[in-house]
Order: structure tokens, then C-alpha cells, then sequence
């Protein structure tokens, strides 16, 4: 079923320290992560309403277990490039919630000292090569990703991430073209959340899927329940272990659906009122909850104290961003140039 | 030791300048359209594919958006581009990665990565290759912070300059004028020869009015000297050579001496580079200037095709010396 997790790797994936995928350790770890998501962003949600957000922040609520279950497939080596909506996949990525928020305020002590915000987090040491205030901005990046590192000599594979939005870009067809011609080790993952802040999928985008424009580039595509967080994970497990034999790019199109606003700086809001309930009663964390409980994989009781582990991460997080201090002005002129 | 000199092309010192530090840094590599099989449009990457190979020299689909992004992605893992755009006017389909990602990335990141890349291309008009092929951008890429802009005029500087701007650790646009490409001028042997960023070159002493002139311009600018030096008028000819760090303190010291000051620049008119050269020497020399400064730039129109047309809208020594009598009569 895991056909790259039994193959030989130079090390296993980071989040889940060398366990198994269907381990039950791996598992806790991935409810853990969609829940620290969650949770990390209904903070954002309080902190922007306490009037302490300079700007604004994409919210990644409802698509947590497309993030999970794909950088649950990253070996330490690997690389992700993000979009706007990139707390998700900083997290799942194992990035440090404290500095995370801190970014988020402006503050000194965030990943970008306070010059990015929440859409440009990033953290070299862990491979999240950023976030991207650009829709589509980041698909050539991997491809140049994937290019440096074979360069280098490294086995790396790129996770691409990206919305459906993007896929109507220029960027999406050249990069998507030139890492097939180049059989680059690259797995895109197209976030497909059905709205383009108000344009919806179906009248902003040609053909019958997103997946079905891979056979354009001559890759592999398919689409996939991103809100199964164990589905994407097979997924795009399989699309890394193809990568990584050096077979070439893949395209997954992850399904799934924001529940909030396009920004907490959005108040515009066109969609149908029945749509955001009815995809809330598909929810990912629920549902794996649900799985969980039902497979006697967790009990309530590990649940619950997972529940109060990572609410108290979050909170400690908020409390580490708030005590950060706002960047000097004079640092304002530093880091323009190396 | 006196270094030796060797008559090159401008086309075969950026074709040392590519093949010494990709010898000296496995992590360079060149990217484009056509700069391996047939070694570039222009001939600045020719042989570079047979003796580095595929992977560090790619040929590359016309995709400009994806080739800027690969560069900008591979720099972020730790490589060291050198990007070729055919001509400088498909630039324009990659600025989203030079404007938005490689002049932004490290302030964004509040210091975190660096984008070690150089953006080559021709630029300018001249052989009639009208409107989409002839352009000279360089004012939009100086005026973003976070980007380095270089414009040799002679051999040895396209050579040196290239060499340095690969060593940067920042991105580069680094733009030739085409028709410099063949001409021939002496240049240092021995790989150790390089020329820093950010340092104007003094291409002429005068004492009479400083002429601060870019790429292919610096030429004209010494023929029209050459022409005014018969009629006792006797310039200065400055070439900044980097357009962005800007060696200020170079050309104040001319102008404080010559007290005239004109300007030539290949792009248009209305908020061009030499716009920007004006507006820092007035800020600095004002009170030294015996004249109003003068600029002579290409003609505020998109570039034609017949010969006549062109002439009458490129900058041109008459003009120059046009202006330098101007300056003079003030």
C-alpha cells in the first residue's frame, strides 16, 4: 500500500520519526498537526479581532488534512514552496508555532524578524523555501528548487503547493511543462478549495478537472479527497516515490473547501451560506477523530489530551508573539541586499 | 608585473568571464533559450555545453516565467544561476519572479536567504529589429531596492564586471548593448582579473564639462569629445558602469571640477535613467553648476524599423555634442 515507505531512503519522513504511516504513534501525530492548525488560526481570529494583526493572514481552516497528510510524505532532504494560505503546510512541516505567531504580529522575534508577515513565513533549515503573496508564484520556484538540488548532488524531492486558482496562471503551464520535460523530482499539489476569492471553480476553469490537465504534460494526475488526510498522504507519497526514482513530476489535485473569508482582510463574501455548512459537516479533523475512535486506534481520553496539549502549545505560542517586540525602525533599511 | 592585454570581443570576454567561474564554482550554471546546442543567440555561451554538460548548461522551452523562477527557486537551495534572456524586452513575461520574488526574497525573509543571480541580456536598438526587440529597460530594474543593475561598454568591463556579478550574492541584471558585441577592445589576461561593482570608470579626463554616460553610449560619448577636442572643448567622459550601486562620489568630484554636466542614456526621455542621474547630481553639485544639466536620450517613442527612423529617434555623438555646446553656451 506504502510502496515508497518500504523502499530504501537516505532518512524517513520528519513529523513522524522513522514510525510507520499506519503506525498508531503516525496517526496521533497527524490529528495532533490538523489540530494545531486549527487552532493556531482561530487565535488569528482573536488576535486580528483584538486589532494586533498589521495586515492580514489567509486562513487555512478546512484544508488541514490536505497539508498534513502531504508533508507527512517529506523525507528531511525534501522542499516545499507554499502560497498565500501557507500556515498549514509551515506546520505540518513542523516549523515553531511561537515564531510562527510572532511573524504573523510583525515582531521582531518572527521567522522574517517582522519584514514578511504571515505570507512570506519561511524557514530554509526545514526546507519551507516560503510562503507567496503571488498566486502562482511559487510553481517555478520548485522547479528551480528541484534544478539547484539536483545540481547539488541531493536526492531532494520539491512539494509544490499552490491553489486552483493558480492553475489559470501562466506559471502553472510552464513550470508544470518544463519540470515534465526535465523529469524533475517534483509532487504539485493543487489545493483545490472550489473558490477563487469569489470566482468560482467551475466558471473560471476549463475542463473537467484540474488532475485531468496532467495528461497535457505528459505526468500523472489524479484527484484526491483532501479531506481524508490518510488518502492524500497515499497520494502523494506515491507521486514523492516516483519523483524520487526519478520517473518525474506528478499532479495531485486535493479537494477540499475554506471555511473562512478569502482573508481576515476579505469582508466580501459570495458564497452560498449552504455550501460553507455543508462542507463543515465534512470536516477533516472530525472526520479523523470519527476514524480514529471507530478503529480503536485512540481513545477519547488520547484524544482529549492531545485536545489540551495542543491548545496549550497554541496558547503558549500567542503569548511568546505578543511578548516579542515590535523591529526597531532602524531596521527597517537592514536586509536589502547580502 | 605588468598584466598582459589581449584584444577580445565584447561577445568572447563575457564568454571567459561565464567559463572561468563556472570552472572555479560548480554551483554556476547558465540557463536559456538556445545557450547550449548552439550557444546562445549571440554567441556568449557558445562551447559552455560541451565542457560542463547538460546539467549546468540548460536549453530551455520559450517559457521566460519559468526559466526567471527556476533561477530564483535553485538560488534558494544554494546554486548560482546565470540566467539568459534573448532579448531584454521578454523580460517583461518574467517580472513577477525579479520584482516580486528575487529583489524582495532576503528583505522578506528578514535576511534569512540570499538570490544569487545574474539576469543577463542585450539590450537597445540598432539593427532594426523594431519595437519588441530594441528596448532599453534598465530604469525600471534600477528603480526596484534589492536589485543590482550593471551595463558594461568595453570588453574588459563586460569581462570583469560579469565576473564580479556572478560572485554577488545578490541579483544581478546585467545588460548588453548589441551592438557592442563585436567590437574589440584590450583585456587583462589571467583568471584573476575582475572588475568590482559599484565603481565608476573616469574614460576620459576634461576640464570642461562631465559627461556621464551609460553602455553604448560611453563610446559615442568619446567620439563626440574626440570631435569637440578640435574645436579646444574638452570633456570628461564618465561611465558608472553599475547603474545600481551608483559610484556618486566619482562624479561629483567631475562636476564639482567641470561645473557642466550632460547626461546620456540609451533608454526614453520621461523618467529614464538619466532622469535619475540628474536628480542625484543636482542634489549633490547644485551650487557648483555654471549651467542647467542637459540630458540626450532615445526619443519617447516605441523603436522603429526603417534606417532613417531609427537614426532619427537613438542617441546619436551629434547629439552629444549638441548638448556639450549647449552646456557650454548656458
Amino acid at each position: 500500500m506504502h510502496a515508497r515507505w518500504h523502499m530504501k531512503r537516505s532518512s524517513s519522513p520528519t513529523q513522524i520519526t522513522g514510525a510507520p504511516p499506519d503506525s498508531v504513534e503516525t496517526r496521533l501525530k497527524w490529528y495532533c498537526q490538523m489540530c494545531s492548525i486549527r487552532a493556531f488560526e482561530l487565535e488569528i481570529v482573536n488576535l486580528n479581532k483584538a486589532g494586533l494583526i498589521p495586515g492580514t493572514a489567509h486562513l487555512y481552516i478546512g484544508m488541514e488534512g490536505i497539508a498534513v497528510g502531504a508533508c507527512a510524505a517529506m523525507r528531511e532532504e525534501d522542499f516545499l514552496t507554499s502560497t498565500h494560505r501557507g500556515h498549514g503546510h509551515a506546520i505540518a512541516r513542523g516549523l515553531d508555532l511561537g515564531r510562527m505567531m510572532a511573524e504573523v504580529l510583525g515582531r521582531s522575534d518572527g521567522y522574517c524578524r517582522g519584514k514578511g508577515g504571515s505570507m512570506h513565513i519561511t524557514d530554509i533549515t526545514r526546507g519551507m523555501l516560503g510562503a507567496d503573496g503571488i498566486v502562482g508564484g511559487g510553481i517555478p520556484l520548485a522547479v528551480g528548487a528541484a534544478l539547484g538540488a539536483r545540481l547539488r548532488g541531493k536526492n531532494s524531492v520539491v512539494f509544490c503547493f499552490f491553489g486552483e486558482g493558480a492553475c489559470n496562471q501562466g506559471s502553472f503551464h510552464e513550470a508544470l511543462n518544463m519540470a515534465s520535460i526535465y523529469k524533475l523530482p517534483l509532487v504539485f499539489i493543487c489545493e483545490n478549495n472550489l473558490w477563487a476569492l469569489s470566482a468560482p471553480f467551475a466558471e473560471t476553469t476549463a475542463g473537467e478537472s484540474v488532475a485531468g490537465r496532467a495528461s497535457s504534460y505528459g505526468m500523472p494526475g489524479e484527484t484526491v479527497d483532501g479531506n481524508d488526510v490518510e488518502a492524500v498522504f497515499t497520494a502523494v507519497d506515491k507521486a514523492a516515490a516516483r519523483a524520487s526514482q526519478g520517473m518525474g513530476p506528478s499532479l495531485l489535485e486535493c479537494v477540499s473547501y475554506r471555511w473562512e473569508g478569502h482573508s481576515i482582510f476579505t469582508r466580501v463574501e459570495n458564497r452560498p451560506q449552504k455550501e460553507i455548512e455543508e462542507w463543515k459537516q465534512k470536516d477533516s479533523i472530525e472526520r479523523y477523530r470519527a476514524h480514529l475512535l471507530k478503529l480503536k486506534i485512540a481513545t477519547p481520553e488520547v484524544l482529549h489530551q492531545i485536545d489540551l496539549e495542543v491548545a496549550a502549545t497554541v496558547s503558549e505560542a500567542v503569548i511568546f508573539a505578543k511578548n516579542s517586540p515590535q523591529p526597531k525602525p532602524e531596521q527597517a533599511m537592514e536586509d536589502v541586499y547580502s | 608585473m605588468i598584466p598582459q592585454m589581449k584584444m577580445t570581443t565584447y561577445v568572447d570576454a563575457l564568454n571567459e568571464a561565464l567559463k572561468e567561474e563556472m570552472r572555479r564554482d560548480s554551483l554556476v550554471f547558465v540557463i536559456g533559450e538556445d545557450v547550449g546546442k548552439i550557444g546562445g543567440l549571440f554567441k556568449v555561451t557558445q562551447g559552455l555545453l560541451e565542457e560542463f554538460g547538460a546539467q549546468r548548461v540548460i536549453d530551455t522551452p520559450i517559457s521566460e516565467a519559468a526559466i526567471a523562477g527556476a533561477g530564483v527557486g535553485s538560488a534558494l537551495v544554494g546554486a548560482r544561476p546565470v540566467i539568459e534572456f534573448q532579448f531584454l524586452d521578454f523580460i517583461t513575461i518574467a517580472m513577477d519572479q525579479i520584482i516580486n520574488h528575487a529583489s524582495k526574497l532576503r528583505y522578506m525573509t528578514g535576511g534569512m536567504v540570499s538570490q544569487p543571480i545574474v539576469f543577463r541580456a542585450p539590450v537597445g536598438a540598432g539593427i532594426g529589429l523594431g519595437a519588441q526587440h530594441s528596448q532599453s529597460l534598465e530604469a525600471w530594474f534600477v528603480h526596484v531596492p534589492g536589485l543590482k543593475v550593471v551595463m558594461p561598454s568595453t570588453p574588459a568591463d563586460a569581462k570583469g564586471l560579469l565576473k564580479s556579478a556572478i560572485r554577488d550574492d545578490n541579483p544581478v541584471l546585467f545588460l548588453e548593448h548589441r551592438l557592442l558585441y563585436s567590437q574589440s577592445g584590450p583585456v587583462q589576461e589571467g583568471t584573476e582579473f575582475s572588475v568590482p561593482l559599484g565603481v565608476a570608470d573616469v574614460k576620459r579626463d576634461g576640464k570642461d564639462i562631465t559627461v556621464i554616460a551609460t553602455g553604448r553610449t560611453v563610446g559615442l560619448a568619446l567620439t563626440a569629445a574626440a570631435n569637440l577636442a578640435a574645436d579646444g572643448i574638452d570633456i570628461e567622459v564618465i561611465d558608472p558602469r553599475t547603474l545600481k550601486p551608483l559610484d556618486i562620489a566619482t562624479m561629483v568630484k567631475s562636476v564639482k571640477k567641470t561645473n557642466r554636466l550632460v547626461v546620456v542614456n540609451d533608454g526614453w526621455r520621461t523618467c529614464g535613467y538619466a532622469a535619475e542621474l540628474i536628480a542625484v547630481m543636482t542634489e549633490e553639485c547644485f551650487f557648483h553648476l555654471d549651467a542647467p544639466i542637459r540630458r540626450v536620450c532615445t526619443e519617447d517613442v516605441p523603436m522603429p524599423v526603417a534606417p532613417s527612423l531609427q537614426k532619427a529617434v537613438m542617441v546619436s555623438e551629434e547629439h552629444i555634442a549638441r548638448a556639450c555646446r549647449a552646456v557650454l553656451a548656458a
